[in-house]
């Protein structure tokens, strides 16, 4: 016997403690299941790239800050290095490193908090402060070079703005060790946590057809057995010079996709070592005709450069008319092609589950909606 | 024990009890602090003794909301519903061997019986509030409470086995008789107790009925000031009164070397469930519906009859 019963719209967000910001999620539910899902975004949205044409190549940098702002240094670069890549310039030597230990730090602190928040949708309160006491040794050697938190504006078109504070790399690399030690500690903690592992365990279980089919990347595709990590597939920067692995896993679920976030912490950390003992005593920090111009004026052309985030694959496409201003400026943001499997994977699961997934996801809002 | 006994008893306790659990919440909130690498409250007064009494100080001067949508009646009647049995329990409980309120021979199951109709009150909160997340959070309260009342109760019936009497005195004296506490004839049992104790409290790792992080806020989404203090008066007062029974059941109620005073030690052991608690929520993440309701009665009912089976099998045989 069955009993027919209404079906529920359940508004899940934008105002909900799971969401993360401001995303809505319009679930029809029969009981707690779910038999449709449509994700409602849009409630972030800045215009950014219609801003970009409104503004000459220099004064945007400080928007792609507001994207991802939990990984902001990977923007600032991808933006520069894409208009750099129309410029044709060198970067010098000493740039490169400190742009690769920022961006890699950045990783580390965008990563330790989606470990954290991950933890506090499932139910867990403890690791979130953990997450944040850690992100603060991450963040206290950012604000020493760049003198923000968050949105640091540090790169600049040929190099980045300012150069490293006296002692800061061997800060960084005693930072790198207390950072070892704590990452341990959330293995010990989280890990092999019976409840942890029953929750995400066969959730949210995404093929590598799927994977592809919808385009997704970062640590989604590498824990479905995508072998994709931009870093070592397509090097740019100086990613070549540095000997790390790129983690994958193979069951496609939320625990394997927390396993290949955990690796890349480890991973992260290696490149900053190795970075800090090769980079140049001194040297120049930004090209010659960067430092002293303020109009840049890139020849009509168009360019295309992508990089690894810690969410996936970042690329921005420049267009320019010869002018001081960008013609178009496109920008492939993970967060929102990631979110885009959500209506799919949502269908049949429960409540519980959807706050499970999502934040597998590790979606920043800030990205999905630009 | 007339009447103005009984009316100063009652008041006593009542007393005794907000206080309890105003410093129950302190008591959380700083082991839970001190867990996270943080202080926890203590800008109210020294080592933020007042910070529970600020807090209840707010909800009392909240303006009282109803939803326009809400059932008004049922909406009122639930948080009293909810509060009042869980201070009705606390009658039969002996906190030493004379300090008891009332010595009812049917203890135990005076004490489970009440204790059920909490239940209602939060499905009555929940259904009223006329809002999705409660609903939601209220169904799952229910479905928890009802299957893992039953690990309880299975769990307690050892121990009302090997002892013979529903009494709380006389199942502690019986502890005092064979000369050891029933957590060890009964470890089984206190297991089974314990996690389904957990459930019955909606304590993390077993809080879904207010999974925040899901349904915002369970059951009382809607409720705030006082109606909402009762909410959580009652959780509390739950937390003490669960604490007490596991003290009575298992560690001997007043049992304990000379040098403190029965009621001290009874306290003390208090505490430490509560402490138990408190870490729990520091420690794990939630279980899951299915999880949880698969856990309840494939795992904990079977092992709480075993129990039974085995705890009458050893009292026949020991005559």
């Amino acid at each position: 016997m069955s009993i027919n019963t209404e079906e529920m719209i359940l508004n899940m967000g934008p105002q909900h403690p799971s969401t993360h910001g401001v995303f809505r999620l319009k679930l029809h539910v029969n009981g707690e299941t779910i038999t449709k899902a449509e994700p409602v975004m849009g409630y972030l949205h800045r215009g950014s790239e219609k801003l970009a044409e409104g503004f000459i190549y220099t004064q945007f940098i400080p928007y792609t800050d507001r994207l991802d702002y939990m990984n902001a240094m990977t923007n600032n670069y991808i933006y520069c290095a894409g208009v750099e890549k129309l410029l044709d310039w060198e970067i010098p030597e000493r740039a490169e490193y400190l742009r690769i230990i920022t961006m890699e730090l950045n990783r580390i602190a965008s990563h330790q908090l989606w470990w954290g928040t991950y933890l506090l949708d499932i139910g867990a309160l403890s690791p979130f402060l953990y997450a944040l006491r850690d992100r603060e040794t991450v963040l206290d050697r950012l604000n020493e070079i760049s003198g923000a938190r968050m949105t640091f504006n540090y790169m600049r078109i040929g190099g980045v703005k300012w150069d490293a504070p006296d002692g800061w790399i061997e800060k960084v690399k005693e930072s790198v060790k207390v950072l070892r030690e704590n990452i341990a500690e959330y293995d010990e903690l989280v890990t092999g946590n019976e409840i942890f592992q029953a929750r995400t365990m066969n959730v949210g279980t995404l093929t590598k057809e799927q994977v592809i089919n919808w385009g997704l990347s970062g640590p989604i595709a590498r824990g479905s057995g995508v072998d994709i990590d931009i870093r070592k597939t397509e090097p740019y920067s100086i990613y070549d010079r540095f000997d790390f692995e790129v983690p994958v896993e193979t069951k496609g679920d939320a625990y394997a996709r927390y396993k290949v976030r955990i690796a890349e912490l480890h991973q992260s950390l290696n490149i900053i070592e190795q970075a800090c003992e090769q980079i140049p005593a001194e040297g120049d920090i930004i090209h010659k005709k960067g430092a002293r111009i303020m109009m840049i004026k890139p020849p009509a052309a168009e360019a295309y450069t992508r990089a690894e985030a810690s969410k996936g694959e970042i690329g921005v496409y420049v267009v320019s008319n010869g002018k001081t201003k960008p013609y178009r400026v496109k920008l492939r943001r993970p967060s929102f092609v990631n979110v885009s499997i959500l209506q799919d994977m949502l269908v049949g699961e429960s409540i519980q589950n959807v706050v499970a997934i999502f934040g597998s996801l590790d979606v920043v809002l800030g990205e999905v909606d630009a | 024990m007339d009447l103005l006994t009984m009316i100063l008893y009652a008041v006593i306790i009542l007393g005794a009890l907000l206080g309890a659990v105003t410093y129950a919440i302190l008591f959380e909130r700083k082991v839970i602090g001190y867990m996270q690498l943080r202080p926890g409250p203590n800008r109210h007064g020294p080592w933020g003794l007042f910070q529970t009494i600020a807090d209840v100080m707010k909800l009392l001067m909240k303006e009282d909301i109803i939803p326009t949508a809400a059932d008004k009646k049922i909406f009122i009647i639930a948080p009293v519903l909810a509060f009042v049995p869980s201070f009705a329990i606390f009658a039969t409980i002996a906190w030493s061997e004379n300090i008891v309120g009332a010595d009812l021979n049917i203890g135990v199951l005076y004490f489970i019986g009440i204790s059920s109709i909490t239940t209602l009150g939060v499905l009555m909160g929940g259904w009223s509030s006329n809002n999705k997340y409660s609903l939601l959070g209220a169904i799952r309260g229910v479905a928890q409470v009802i299957s893992y009342e039953i690990p309880l109760v299975l769990s307690i019936i050892g121990v009302v086995i090997l002892v013979g009497s529903l009494n709380f005195r006389e199942i502690v004296l019986y502890q005092e008789s064979i000369g050891m506490w029933l957590i060890i004839p009964q470890f089984l049992a206190f297991i089974v107790y314990m996690i389904s104790a957990i459930a019955e409290l909606n304590r993390s790792p077993f809080d879904l009925p207010e999974a925040e992080s899901e349904l915002v806020s369970g059951y009382h989404t809607e409720y705030s000031g006082f109606r909402f203090a009762f909410f959580m008066l009652a959780e509390y007062v739950y937390a003490i009164a669960i604490s007490a029974l596991a003290t009575t059941l298992f560690l001997g109620g007043w049992l304990g070397p000379a040098f403190l005073p029965g009621i001290l030690w009874f306290l003390l052991k208090m505490c430490f469930f509560m402490f138990f608690w408190f870490w729990l929520r520091a420690t794990l993440p939630r279980a899951r519906v299915d999880h949880l309701m698969g856990f309840g009665w494939k795992v904990l009912i079977p092992l709480a009859l075993l129990n039974i089976v085995i705890t009458a099998i050893i009292k026949v045989w020991m005559g």
